[in-house]
């Protein structure tokens, strides 16, 4: 749906040049929400902003649907990004305009008839829950509120792509966590592509399919959201990790008649005795050290450290039991 | 002092004549002076089509015609007043210096109002895929109403004194009056009634003015 080929931006201000992306080169599938986490100035606004060339790159390719948006006119371009809805940190909502002539504005823009105007709105409204705030202005409503009518209004004009710039990032916890369920919702009904990025890891574990991690302008690691969140590779994706969860460490090998395990759950498995059936089956002891149990988007998933006692050979049996079982073990 | 020695209809004419003279300048200042903020606030730096030499110079030219004292700009546009209106004199005369005074101010006025919308709010708009001329009319404007709004304020009101100067040069009106009697007659009745009228003239523009504001003010 979106791919980005070689995207690089310096700005240059004065004699000093920033390099803001370098080489940045990513896929997004139709349909899936996919997050950018990085600290900030790592570049995270301007590549999400480069998606709909609000920031023109200074090289590479933006290509959306099958258009390359870097190719087009100006007025051509007006015509694509009607296709992108995109939200914001801070919410841009027209200060002079009812929440119901915001949601109307991209429509208004597109000289759609007023009788499609009216139906689309009412719909949004009730989508996003603020039917009884239409006649407000947004200086008489909460953050989350804001946001909400910033996501209907990105919605407005059927969009096949929604980019949100920190849209969770000036929101309480719990607002956060509404904003994070409607998108979600959307993104199921109506299979919108959602690109996000964000400094929350938070974020990323409740919604996102995929992630990329990007730091000082490069992509420094992306993959399927369990993966990175369950395997880090890179510090800084480590250090995002640790945000939400305690690190599962396993530490290294104590002494001969027991061994340390990391062993990781994930889906429905998490939540079945596994290992207590293992252990019964061999007769080995387990303590367990250290662990976690969560959820990535809706699926659940478990980081245990255990430590193993008894026979060697019983214990070897163990891991292997578990192993058949389809988890995921490391041994120290 | 004797009021009954004062001419009403006389004065009551030159109130016309005044509102009459105020009415047109404004207009026109306002015809010519948010254009020309707009085009000001376009070209500035980091705006949408920013474009700084063409920036600087038009900067220069109404800083230039700022910077002129008012009697002395009306007397020295009047070659180019005869050429726009046939004479220098009377109300039509009038309404040329006013406006070359009055139009620069209100540019830059409508310029700082624009300067003070949000520029996420017209990200917002230009992700949407709105043109320049969609964001100048259904952003920009909208959003900076109450900021315009105090600027035509300030602008009539700057308008009201200039007009009773213009009667320095037979310009008519309530200036032109207070001048004749009061400063070459010496008769202070009419000085003290034109007065009166110019300030509660004031007051009603500042208090309708400041209506307008709160009106449409959102934040
Ligand atoms: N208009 C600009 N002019 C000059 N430098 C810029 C400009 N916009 C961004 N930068 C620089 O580019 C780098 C990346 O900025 P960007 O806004 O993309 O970071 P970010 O990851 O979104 O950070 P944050 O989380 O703080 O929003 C930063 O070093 C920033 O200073
Ligand atoms: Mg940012």
């Amino acid at each position: 749906m979106i791919r980005l080929e070689g995207i690089t931006k310096h700005y240059d201000t004065g004699s000093r040049r920033v390099t803001a992306l370098s080489g940045i080169d990513l896929a997004v599938a139709k349909g899936e929400i996919f997050g950018v986490i990085g600290h900030s100035g790592a570049g995270k606004s301007t590549l999400l902003r480069s998606i709909n060339l609000l920031e023109r790159p200074t090289s590479g390719r933006v290509i959306v649907d099958g258009t390359d948006l870097t190719a087009l006119g100006t007025k051509q371009l007006q015509e694509q990004r009607r296709k992108i809805g995109m939200i914001f940190q801070h919410f841009n909502l027209l200060s002079s305009a009812t929440v119901e002539d915001n949601i109307a504005f991209p429509l208004k823009l597109a000289k759609t008839p007023k009788a499609d105007i009216r139906r689309k709105v009412s719909e949004l409204l009730e989508l996003t829950g603020l039917t009884e705030h239409r006649f407000k202005y947004p200086s008489q409503l909460s953050g989350g509120q804001k946001q909400r009518v910033g996501i209907a209004r990105a919605l407005a004009a059927d969009p096949q792509v929604l980019l949100c710039d920190e849209a969770t990032s000036a929101l309480d916890p719990q607002t956060t966590n509404s904003i994070l369920s409607l998108l979600l919702d959307i993104n199921e009904r109506f299979g919108l592509t959602i690109v996000l990025i964000t400094h929350e890891m938070h974020v990323i574990r409740s919604i996102c399919d995929r992630v990329a991690v990007i730091h000082e302008g490069t992509l420094v690691e992306q993959g399927r959201v369990v993966d990175v969140f369950l395997k880090p590779q890179h510090p800084v994706t480590l250090e995002f990790v640790e945000q939400v969860s305690d690190p599962v460490e396993l530490p290294p090998a104590a002494d001969l008649a027991a061994r340390l395990l990391k062993i990781t759950f994930l889906g429905e498995r998490t939540y079945e005795p596994i290992l207590s059936k293992a252990v019964q089956a061999t007769g080995v002891t387990f303590s367990i050290l250290q662990g976690t149990i969560s959820k990535l988007k809706q699926v659940p998933y478990g980081q245990l450290v255990v430590k193993l006692e008894g026979d060697g050979a019983a214990i070897e049996r163990t891991i292997e039991t578990l192993r058949a079982d389809g988890l995921d073990v490391e041994v120290a | 002092m004797d009021f009954s020695q004062v001419s009403w209809p006389e004065i009551g004419q030159a109130t016309l004549d005044t509102l009459d003279m105020l009415g047109l300048s404004a207009l026109f200042t306002f015809l010519v002076g948010l254009p020309l903020g707009i085009v000001l606030y376009l070209t500035s730096k980091g705006a949408l089509l920013q474009n700084r030499p063409f920036y600087a110079a038009v900067s220069l030219v109404i800083n230039v015609l700022r910077s002129f004292p008012f009697v002395i700009l009306m007397i020295a546009v009047i070659p180019l007043t005869r050429l726009l209106v046939g004479t220098s004199l009377g109300v039509r005369g009038s309404i040329p210096p006013l406006v070359i005074a009055a139009a620069p101010f209100f540019a830059r006025l409508v310029e700082t109002s624009l300067r003070e919308v949000d520029r996420g709010v017209i990200e917002a708009a230009q992700s949407m895929g709105a043109s320049y001329r969609q964001i100048v009319w259904k952003v920009l404007l909208p959003e900076s109403l109450p900021g315009l709004l105090a600027g035509i304020t300030i602008t009539t009101v700057t308008l009201v004194s200039y007009t009773a100067m213009s009667g320095l040069i037979g310009g008519g009106g309530l200036g032109d009056l207070a001048i004749r009697y009061g400063y070459q007659r010496f008769e202070k009745e009419v000085m003290i009634v034109t007065v009166v009228i110019l300030i509660a003239l004031v007051q009603i523009l500042q208090m309708i003015g400041d209506k307008l504001v709160q009106r449409f003010s959102r934040r």
